[in-house]
């Protein structure tokens, strides 16, 4: 029986009441709750606050490059598809220099748990503007406010068939352990956006602001995830009301199934056999009858 | 060399001539035959102007020769632009109801109406099938050598595949000898199969594509640019056979990414691209040198900067492979000249890249990637060892105190294992760390990491390849190359030779680490020094003064998109040391 202790990691080097710690509790509960072995888990990760996550937990991690956390989680689990790959990254990281990778990866459909710690701002690198920050928003650099439109990550995942798609909050601890252990036991790509408060640099999306307008979607009776036109019409939903939940459910088969490779068990288990490529020798010869490469042998 | 011929074949893109010369270039080579081909085309789909030329000879041969014995013609362009080549021995194939030939002097024209013959025997598609069969009857070659090629390789494709194909080629190889008979003369160039063991024909990119199969490389994630996407292609052919992943990645930056993880997770993985593909390749290149992830990476040159010439051949990128990316950390380069070379050499990395945990570059270019080949010898899985330099379950067993990824160790190299395999946990980051793996940002712990890693340069030198001497090392000239150019000096060198010159030749296939110490004790007290380099400011020559201190008395240096000819080396080495 594992115990809370058995996921403790070094100590976290977060702002006070930084949204991260709800964020680390709920991935640390989910874990319990699914008695997931720590040797048995891979955190892969970016760079930002929200990439140091996995240290602040006790097992196996790549923490990588800014943006690039998607790709080598993908080829991890590639390598070897008995490992739970749990993916954490920041706004700025999955969506704006990662993003092409998020969108690729949402094609693959890897069983990679996906989640984004989605503050709307670059808190890093002291407070820019981030792709999902709000119009209006002011910094130092976006000093007449944000004018771009905020990237969607939830319309767009559910405009791509992305096959589990949900939304979190940072400050409702219980309800997203539990979307959290519903993306690791879903096979598939599981895009779980967390909305976090920065204290810091995002004065306006603060626990107070999200307190007064998060609801969840299962108030909605009418609700069903595996509708996409409803899916896409609640992950436009924004303003003085924002659901939380699972919004979509396509399940789909996984880039791991469709590969042939990979029933033979993970890569790293099968044997290497420099002679097997005798087999193929015959090909550079054109020469059926003839086999001089077997000669002596 | 008593028998030899070059063979250009040269038409539009889409016209079939890559067919033409990959067929001949098998049937000499099926007939005991030396052959090497190369192409030469143009960053388009459809038009233009190819060639795909081919030298054939019952010596190794390594290059291509200036002088052109047969012309295949395909469009009028072939014709005019390529007569100023041909001898007066040579033989021009063209299509005489097609093209209006120009007044013949010297050479021979021998027109073969493909286009009508095809259209009679099937579709206008078969074209390229007449005018390889009037070759190997111009030739004396027999025909059913051309059909059970032709059954071999259609047979997939169907009966009537076969059966149109054989007519044409039947047709035209009738044609070809009726022609011959009638103007009483025969080709006199005649490459009836010899008494000599068959021949293996690879490219280089097949070679390091083997090499990689062998070694037991289990993931391959790529970004389609030329040359290296030979390699991709034929990864993805072997990939069910060989139990290997091969993903194609939405960029470079991904497919870099991909090979760390798939190597972090436990699988020899390797990449392929072009200098600005390994651009946007170069921050993950540094990861796989910051968290020690041993990768492989293969950069085929071509000529720059930015897009160059896409579909041509220059090595300059040898100064970048030894520098790219940010910070300090031990890399290896590798440079392989024939396609022998890469297969052992490719092997060879990945071994180095797990024994060291560091990434390895294999430097190949378009020209040693796209040009075939004959091989004397098969190549050897046998000679191939494996050596993965991990933890094995044992020692994981007996390991009492928490694993760490970046113990520090006497050699620099710390013990490697893979997460999931046991208890012990894995952890990896790209930012400075201590030796479990997590951050850190002391200044004696950043000192004892970095230097940590640098130490496995020193290490690295007990494996290091010193340079390939060719001829005797007392000549009074060495000429230095590395590389792709191993077979064009090599040949020319010979040549040299032959006429009396006092010459001997020195090969690089690794680069870095350098081997300076072995280059010091062979290159003390020489008289004369050439470097050749197809690049414009002899980037090897470069790096020998800076790791050595020594000089080279003559650059000769060529960076026009094309590969040295061997006629033009002779004559300009033999300028150089008169």
């Amino acid at each position: 029986m594992l115990t809370r202790d058995d996921y403790q990691g070094t100590k976290e080097a977060w702002c006070p009441g930084c949204g991260n710690f709800g964020i680390l509790n709920a991935v640390k509960k989910a874990l319990l709750d699914l008695q997931l072995p720590p040797e048995k888990i891979l955190m892969v990760s970016g760079i930002g606050q929200a990439s140091k996550l996995p240290h602040y937990l006790r097992c196996n991690f790549f923490n990588g490059l800014h943006g690039r956390a998607l790709p080598v989680a993908l080829a991890a689990k590639l390598a070897n598809p008995e490992m739970t790959v749990i993916v954490h990254n920041g706004d700025g990281d999955c969506y704006g220099e990662g993003g092409n990778h998020f969108l690729h990866n949402i094609r693959r459909n890897p069983d990679i748990t996906c989640i984004v710690h989605d503050n709307k701002v670059y808190g890093l690198t002291k407070g820019q503007a981030s792709p999902t920050s709000d119009k209006g928003f002011t910094t130092k650099v976006q000093t007449h406010g944000v004018f771009n439109e905020p990237f969607n990550p939830l319309a767009i995942a559910i405009s791509m068939n992305c096959s589990f798609v949900a939304r979190g909050y940072a400050g409702d601890l219980s309800y997203l352990a539990e979307l959290i252990k519903k993306g690791i036991q879903h096979k598939g790509f599981s895009l779980i956006d967390v909305l976090q408060p920065c204290p810091t640099f995002n004065h306006v999306n603060t626990f107070r602001w999200y307190q007064e307008r998060v609801y969840h979607l299962e108030e909605d009776k009418e609700f069903d995830p595996g509708n996409p036109l409803k899916a896409f019409y609640k992950a436009r939903e924004w303003g003085d009301r924002i659901p939380l939940g699972v919004f979509y459910l396509h399940p789909r088969p996984t880039i791991e199934e469709n590969i042939p490779a990979l029933q033979a068990g993970p890569l790293y288990r099968q044997k290497i056999q420099p002679n097997r490529i005798l087999d193929i020798m015959e090909e550079f010869y054109a020469s059926p009858g003839e086999k001089p490469w077997l000669r002596g042998r | 060399m008593d028998k030899e011929l070059t063979i250009k074949i040269g038409g539009e893109a889409g016209q079939g001539l890559v067919t033409i010369g990959s067929v001949l270039s098998n049937l000499f080579s099926r007939g005991g035959w030396y052959v090497f081909s190369s192409q030469d085309y143009e960053s388009r789909i459809r038009g233009g102007h190819n060639i795909f030329q081919m030298r054939i000879a019952d010596d190794p041969i390594w290059a291509m020769s200036d002088r052109v014995d047969v012309l295949i013609a395909l469009d009028r362009e072939t014709l005019y632009l390529h007569l100023p080549e041909l001898h007066d021995n040579s033989v021009v194939i063209y299509d005489g109801e097609k093209i209006q030939a120009p007044p013949s002097g010297k050479v021979k024209l021998m027109s073969v109406p493909m286009d009508r013959i095809a259209r009679e025997s099937g579709g206008p598609i078969l074209a390229n099938t007449v005018a390889l069969a009037a070759t190997v009857g111009l030739l004396g070659y027999e025909i059913k050598y051309l059909e059970d090629y032709l059954r071999l390789t259609f047979g997939k494709k169907g009966e009537q595949i076969i059966r149109e194909n054989t007519q044409a080629a039947r047709r035209g190889h009738e044609e070809a000898l009726r022609i011959c008979r009638e103007k009483r003369e025969v080709c006199p160039f005649q490459v009836r199969p010899l008494d000599a063991p068959t021949k293996m024909l690879v490219s280089g990119n097949e070679g390091v594509a083997l090499g990689a199969l062998a070694a037991g490389c289990k993931f391959y994630s790529g970004y389609p640019m030329t040359p290296s996407t030979g390699i991709l292609t034929y990864m993805a052919s072997k990939a069910d056979q060989f139990g290997v992943v091969v993903e194609q990645a939405e960029d470079e930056i991904a497919a870099i990414n991909m090979v760390i993880g798939a190597s972090f997770a436990g699988a020899r993985a390797m990449t392929a691209t072009s200098g600005g593909g390994f651009d946007l390749m170069t921050e993950g290149f540094s990861l796989a040198g910051m968290t020690e992830t041993p990768i492989v990476v293969v950069l085929g040159q071509r000529p720059g900067p930015a897009t160059g010439l896409p579909t041509r051949t220059e090595q300059a990128e040898l100064q970048y492979a030894i520098h790219a990316s940010h910070g300090e950390f031990p890399r290896m380069v590798l440079a392989p000249g024939t396609p022998e070379q890469a297969f052992y050499l490719t092997a060879h990395a990945f071994n180095q890249a797990e024994k060291y945990q560091i990434p390895v570059i294999i430097l190949t270019d378009q020209y040693l990637a796209d040009s075939y080949f004959s091989l004397d010898r098969p190549l050897d899985p046998d000679k191939i060892t494996i050596d993965r330099c991990l933890l094995s379950e044992e020692e994981l067993g007996r390991m009492k105190e928490e694993y760490r990824r970046y113990a520090l160790s006497e050699t620099g190299i710390s013990p490697r294992t893979i997460p999931g395999q046991s208890r012990h946990l894995v952890m990896a980051d790209s930012d400075e760390h201590d030796e479990y793996g997590h951050i850190i940002e002391d200044r004696e712990t950043r000192s004892r990491q970095a230097a940590k890693r640098m130490k496995k340069e020193q290490m690295m030198e007990q494996d290091i390849l010193p340079p390939n001497i060719y001829g005797h090392l007392k000549a009074k000239n060495i000429i230095i190359c590395w590389g792709s150019t191993w077979g064009i000096v090599h040949e020319t060198m010979k040549k040299l030779h032959d006429e009396g010159e006092d010459v001997a030749m020195l090969h690089f296939t690794q680069i870095w680490p350098f081997p300076s110490r072995q280059v010091k004790d062979l290159l003390r007290d020489r008289d004369e020094l050439i470097c050749i380099e197809n690049n414009a400011t002899g980037q090897l020559a470069s790096i020998i003064r800076e790791k050595t201190g020594m000089a080279m008395d003559e650059k000769i240096l060529q960076a026009d998109g094309r590969p040295f000819s061997v006629q033009y080396l002779f004559e300009t080495v033999q300028e150089v040391i008169r």
